[in-house]
């Protein structure tokens, strides 16, 4: 992480207040810390420096124990994201029906590899090992919306919807 | 109150939204509309029927009548035709694959009509957004009749009596596991359901957290009456956002009708169920890495002893089962011990969810009983293998699993059978695999997986699959070595031996049962420098036969011009300048090219 990484929604005035409302409503809760990490990543998109510091501060963990959960669980980003989030799921029933021609036929088009983000912060792309619509084989999801029984001519089109 | 005459049933499953299901019922809200029926037919989102290879799904009852792949633009046929004249719309039915006959009722489809359905029973059926249909087709029943005639000793020895194992791997007997946590000593205990369903190629557990949520909730306030406990978390993987929404609904209204809360049923028992998200880690199923992460840590496996009966969420006993055991626990109470372990076979009893997926006709879900043969799930419900190819292998268990070879198909499933031909049942994932896939890439792949999942805290598991990885990979890229395969088996069972949880002791199985039943593929690749399924890329070499017509298709898609010749001619492929891609197959009408 660098210093410079500075949250850039938050605006004028305490550029925390939002993060402090929802910080307010976990005091004293037990085992708070992934809960209000998802929350905070939902408010900026990733998790900047500053509210990773701002989160210890309030809830008297220590920055390094943060550290260490944000880095454990793949949910978790310290640098900026892109705005559409795509996951091609590369599972065992999407592997054996196509999966990684999918996944190339991505990175081809919007050329990145697997785990990048594009320049103008549209996409970042990334795997996961299932989705759990293997009915649907291979499938990826943009966001929330499930996209199934993909081929890589089929890729071009989806991308489109989100650009 | 309007007389509702027709049902339409739309599946509003992640497979069936994905498919376009959404888009299905708008369209029908607009024709009924149009048509002025809005007030006499009535739409209800159910969850998923299984039969996600055909979706989006439309049922319409009185008649029962099942539609499949049904788009926008087909609803106003079935307004017209079905729902204003009273036929049935032929084209949208669906077709035996094998004797092509149309069949009207979802119950005469083959998919269904060997299944049992017990788990799955109202998924499909009922609106899961709606506790008023859960109740109405016997839910919270079971939990009425537990907390007014029974005391926990006898919930425990009920569930004892049933025979019911752990539906999520391990095939624990769930009754003994409730008797642990009922007997240790503590004035504060948990219940969690462990919904990480993280196996890739099975999705029953979300099947069931959307489909019928209420289901889980009964099954775990039935189990926390038993054991002492007065709160309970559901840990859902945060890739399963409709199932955390449905979960939340029920909640609500299982709260809001008093079956939830304090002194459930008068009873005086209080219970209440909180939903923790992942975060996306695999190891995150094993139960003490789940316990770790509710509590807002790192999800790292801890040694057993002490067990989580003993010492579990915050140090309190704790009884975790997954979601498919939870949502036996109903049928059990309703219906009896005895009823339930009449199903299945002597020491596994019951029904199993399976996910067929991978190289099938149908995929979907199947619950069967215990016993049945693999044989009888791949070609009489999953309808056998597409495209006419032959079948090789079944993966069952997930990463911890292993590869079943055709000589094996009419092995009885249960549990047992399963771990003495080297696979296990895990979460129930099947993938089948055809004559193209190569077994040592599906060894390689879940190596792949087990160690970029690893979370690295024990050294058999973190260091020893990287090796056993670096091994595969070398294999598939044509360097193997003579001794590769003795290395990765004393890799394999030293791993087995040492490593500290579930996942790193079961992460050699996949390599295991291939070089048990494929060992001639990893010799072919190792001596000859071949992949006998023409799979891996690096292996492969392409040639043209003379099935070639000449139409230069596959020259034009050749991205490093490595193919020659004339229109109308047979084409040559330069093998110096084939980079492997595979792109002329895919284009070749004729099937002119082969690879291998």
């Amino acid at each position: 992480m660098s210093a410079d990484n500075k949250c850039c929604c938050c605006g004028g005035g305490n550029q925390f207040a939002q993060l402090d409302e929802m910080l307010a409503k976990y005091q004293g809760v037990k085992g708070a810390l992934i809960p209000v990490l998802q929350e905070a990543q939902n408010m900026h998109g990733y998790l900047p420096k500053e509210v990773i510091e701002r989160i210890a501060e309030k809830l008297d963990i220590p920055v390094s124990q943060i550290y260490g959960v944000a880095t454990f669980y793949s949910q978790f980003h310290l640098n900026p994201r892109g705005r559409n989030i795509i996951r091609v799921c590369q599972g065992t029933a999407c592997h054996v029906r196509g999966a990684k021609a999918v996944l190339k036929a991505i990175e081809d088009n919007l050329k990145i590899a697997a785990g990048g983000t594009t320049p103008d912060l549209k996409f970042t792309l990334e795997t996961v090992a299932c989705i759990g619509a293997c009915g649907l084989a291979p499938v990826l999801m943009v966001n929330d919306d499930t996209h199934g029984r993909l081929t890589p001519e089929a890729i071009p089109e989806i991308l489109a919807k989100y650009a | 109150m309007d007389r509702v005459r027709s049902h339409v049933l739309i599946c509003a499953g992640t497979g069936c939204t994905s498919s376009g299901a959404k888009k299905v019922e708008s369209a029908f809200q607009e024709q009924l509309a149009q048509k002025g029926l809005a007030k006499e037919v009535k739409i209800v989102e159910t969850g998923c029927h299984g039969f996600c290879e055909m979706g989006p799904l439309v049922i319409v009852y009185p008649e029962g009548v099942f539609y499949v792949r049904v788009q926008e633009d087909d609803v106003a046929d079935i307004v017209e035709t079905h729902l204003l004249k009273g036929r049935i719309v032929e084209r949208l039915l669906y077709k035996e694959p094998l004797t092509h006959e149309k069949i009207p009722s979802y119950k005469d489809i083959g998919f269904y009509k060997k299944q049992q359905r017990l788990v799955l029973a109202n998924c499909g059926h009922i609106n899961p957004e709606v506790i008023e249909e859960y109740i109405a087709e016997g839910g919270y029943e079971a939990l009425a009749k537990v907390l007014t005639t029974m005391t926990p000793q006898q919930v425990v020895a009920e569930c004892k009596k049933s025979g019911l194992r752990g539906r999520g791997g391990g095939g624990f007997l769930t009754g003994l596991k409730w008797e642990f946590t009922m007997n240790a000593p503590g004035d504060k205990k948990y219940v969690v359901c462990n919904a990480d369903e993280g196996d890739p190629g099975a999705f029953m557990d979300r099947s069931v957290l959307e489909g019928d949520p209420h289901r889980i909730i009964e099954g775990m306030a039935i189990c926390g009456y038993a054991i002492g406990a007065d709160e309970g978390y559901i840990y859902v993987r945060a890739e399963y956002p409709l199932a955390i929404k449905r979960l939340k609904i029920a909640i609500k209204q299982a709260e809001d009708m008093g079956l939830l809360g304090d002194n459930i049923f008068g009873s005086g028992f209080n219970f209440r169920l909180k939903i923790k998200e992942g975060a996306g880690a695999f190891v995150c199923g094993e139960e003490t890495a789940l316990l770790a992460s509710i509590e807002g840590k790192r999800g790292m496996p801890r040694p057993r002893p002490p067990f989580p009966a003993i010492s579990g969420l915050w140090g309190k006993p704790t009884n975790i089962n997954n979601v498919e055991t939870f949502a036996n626990v109903p049928i059990i109470f309703t219906k009896g011990a005895d009823w339930y372990a009449s199903i299945g076979t002597e020491r596994s009893k019951g029904t199993k969810v399976f996910a067929l997926t991978g190289k099938i006709n149908h995929t979907g879900l199947a619950e069967v009983p215990m016993g049945i043969s693999m044989r009888e799930i791949i070609f009489d419900i999953g309808g056998g293998i597409p495209d006419g190819k032959k079948f090789k292998a079944v993966q069952i268990g997930g990463p911890s699993g292993g590869c079943l070879p055709e000589n094996l198909l009419d092995l009885p499933i249960d549990y047992d059978s399963l771990i003495q031909a080297g696979a296990m049942m895990g979460s129930g994932g099947l993938v089948v695999m055809d004559e193209t896939t190569c077994m040592v890439d599906v060894a390689k792949f879940f190596l792949n997986f087990t160690q970029a999942e690893s979370c690295g805290k024990c050294t058999p598991c973190r260091e020893g699959t990287k090796r056993m990885l670096e091994i595969l990979t070398r294999i598939t890229d044509g360097e193997g070595r003579e001794g590769d395969i003795e290395l990765l088996e004393s890799l394999a069972y030293n791993i087995k031996n040492t490593a500290l949880c579930g996942l790193g002791q079961t992460a050699p199985n996949p390599v295991l049962s291939t070089l048990r039943y494929f060992r001639d593929e990893y010799e072919a690749h190792i001596h000859a420098k071949r992949c006998p399924a023409g799979a891996c890329s690096k292996l492969a070499g392409f040639t043209i036969t003379e099935l070639c017509k000449g139409c230069s298709l596959c020259k034009k898609s050749c991205p490093v011009d490595a193919i020659s010749g004339e229109v109308k001619a047979l084409h040559v492929i330069d093998q110096a300048k084939c980079i492997k891609c595979g792109a002329c197959i895919a284009k070749c009408p004729f099937k002119a090219i082969i690879k291998g």
